[in-house]
């Protein structure tokens, strides 16, 4: 069964969105289930810090040996870091997506688009 | 469960597959692993350093014999039977009256038969087209598919592995040879085969023995680093080595000669189905080749991206790998024969980017364990 940490919001599309020290900062990543589906990643895309994405829009992608898949804003926002460390070592996203596979970090628009997102029950009902 | 699935056929190994976490797809109307929880880049570098081994049962094998055995497979297929000797095994193709490929194969011959292995996907038209041409010829065609397990042992352990468990004499079994012994005490051809650049072994076994030869390679090999291998690592790896996949690489738009395959195209053997076709195409000169192309920054070219040539679309990417073993993006595509000469500067849409490649002559990879 697919890891789903109880303290994470998540999106239709299987990313995850999860709270850091600062109150409009959320790190985005892929879901324990996503990575599952996809298999191996071997090759992840992602923006540079500074560039701002629309909620629903494509912000990177990530390839599967299989198959490539877009990564989808949750909310509007402002990217702030991207994990330099998934170049090197882009498995790092199937064998900790929860952590050191995280994705980037994005400051929001506005910390009440957050609210409209899955909780765990609603994502694994999705999942289901 | 939906009515495909219940339409998928199964292999002699199905139940290993499901009992070692095989992730099933549908695959030439077979139910096939194309991973194990391993996962594909695991399986591929094991088959690199160690040994893997697949499940190919859902190929195709016929048998031609008979008196004129011989000549229809000469009349069928492009390359030249009668170099065969009794033991020895050829790359070949199907073709068509207009020179366009049918199947690519490899044929077999036994002491009193030939055999014919077929793409799983191409089964029922070759039954078709060979039963249809042995009619004008003293042959008996059997189609033994359903009899036959496939397992393909690869990797430079291959030997190591095998030779514990079989009687045969390995180092007597060169390149595209093949012996009959027993495999952990059931009859098999042993074919010193594959579709992965290494070393390794395409084992035939009835489908009865599937099963018990998979779990006696699988405990021999363990301590060596055997795993079990799926489709996913199986096409990263032959794409490394340059090898085609017919329905990607070859279809029925395109003759051998075109895939770069004119060395099992022999125009002068004698008569065969296509030859008029493929000699004209070869005097009037190709106006299209499948070439290989190499990446030059780091993305994942695959099958269907467009292709520009001076900034004009000139074909479509039809296999493509971000390789496992070298890091770069390694494909195949048809081009026109002027772009596909080696150092042509091409590029690959990506996403609506035009990502530059350099066209190369594959293989991609070539530390690989085989011998010729």
């Amino acid at each position: 069964m697919a890891d789903l940490p109880p303290n994470l919001m998540y999106t239709e599309e299987h990313e995850y969105l999860s709270p850091t020290e600062e109150e409009d900062v959320f790190t985005v990543g892929i879901t324990d289930y996503a990575q599952g589906e996809l298999g191996d990643i071997v090759f992840v895309e992602l923006p540079a810090a500074g560039e701002t994405f629309e909620a629903g829009a494509s912000f990177g992608t990530v390839e599967a040996v299989k198959a490539v898949s877009d990564l989808y804003m949750p909310v509007t926002g402002e990217v702030v870091e991207s994990n330099n460390a998934l170049a090197d070592d882009p498995s790092l996203v199937n064998s900790d997506p929860y952590g050191a596979g995280w994705m980037i970090r994005i400051r929001v628009k506005s910390t009440s688009d957050v609210e409209g997102l899955l909780s765990p029950e609603d994502y694994a009902d999705h999942v289901g | 469960m939906t009515a495909t699935d219940q339409e998928l056929r199964q292999t002699p190994l199905h139940a290993e597959h499901v009992a070692a976490g095989g992730r099933l797809v549908p695959f030439a109307g077979f139910a096939m692993p194309v991973q194990y929880p391993t996962g594909i880049v695991k399986e591929h570098q094991a088959v690199r350093e160690a040994a893997g081994l697949f499940d190919v049962s859902h190929m195709g094998e016929f048998e031609v014999r008979g008196a004129q055995a011989l000549d229809l497979v000469q009349r069928l297929l492009t390359n030249d039977a009668s170099r065969l000797a009794v033991g020895q095994a050829q790359y070949t193709v199907l073709c068509r009256p207009d020179g366009t490929a049918l199947d690519d194969c490899i044929l077999y011959r036994l002491e009193d038969r030939y055999m014919v292995v077929v793409n799983a996907g191409n089964l029922a038209k070759d039954r078709a087209w060979f039963e249809d041409a042995a009619k004008d010829f003293d042959v008996e065609f059997t189609d033994r598919s359903d009899e036959l397990g496939l397992l393909a042992l690869q990797g430079p352990k291959a030997q190591e592995i095998l030779e514990g468990l079989t009687d045969a004499d390995l180092d007597g079994i060169r390149f595209y040879h093949f012996a009959r012994g027993e495999v952990a005490g059931r009859e098999a051809i042993i074919s010193r085969t594959g579709y992965t650049g290494e070393d390794g072994f395409e084992l035939y076994v009835a489908a009865g023995d599937a099963a018990h030869v998979w779990r006696a390679l699988l405990e021999a090999g363990e301590p060596v680093g055997l795993i079990p291998a799926g489709l996913g690592a199986r096409d990263s790896l032959r794409l490394e080595v340059g090898y085609i996949l017919y329905g990607n690489d070859l279809d029925e738009s395109r003759t051998p000669l075109e895939a770069g395959l004119g060395w099992a195209v022999k125009l002068d053997k004698g008569d065969f189905v296509g030859r008029d076709a493929l000699a004209a195409q070869k005097e009037a000169g190709l106006r299209q080749r499948l070439a290989g192309f190499v990446m030059r920054e780091k993305a994942f070219p695959r099958h269907g991206y467009e292709i520009r040539v001076g900034g004009e679309p000139a074909g479509e990417v039809t296999s493509g790998v971000l390789s496992p073993t070298t890091g770069k993006g390694v494909g195949l595509a048809y081009l026109p024969a002027d772009a596909a000469r080696p150092g042509t500067g091409i590029e690959i849409m990506i996403r609506d980017r035009a990502v530059p490649a350099e066209v190369v002559r594959p293989p991609f990879y070539t530390e690989g364990s085989l011998r010729r």
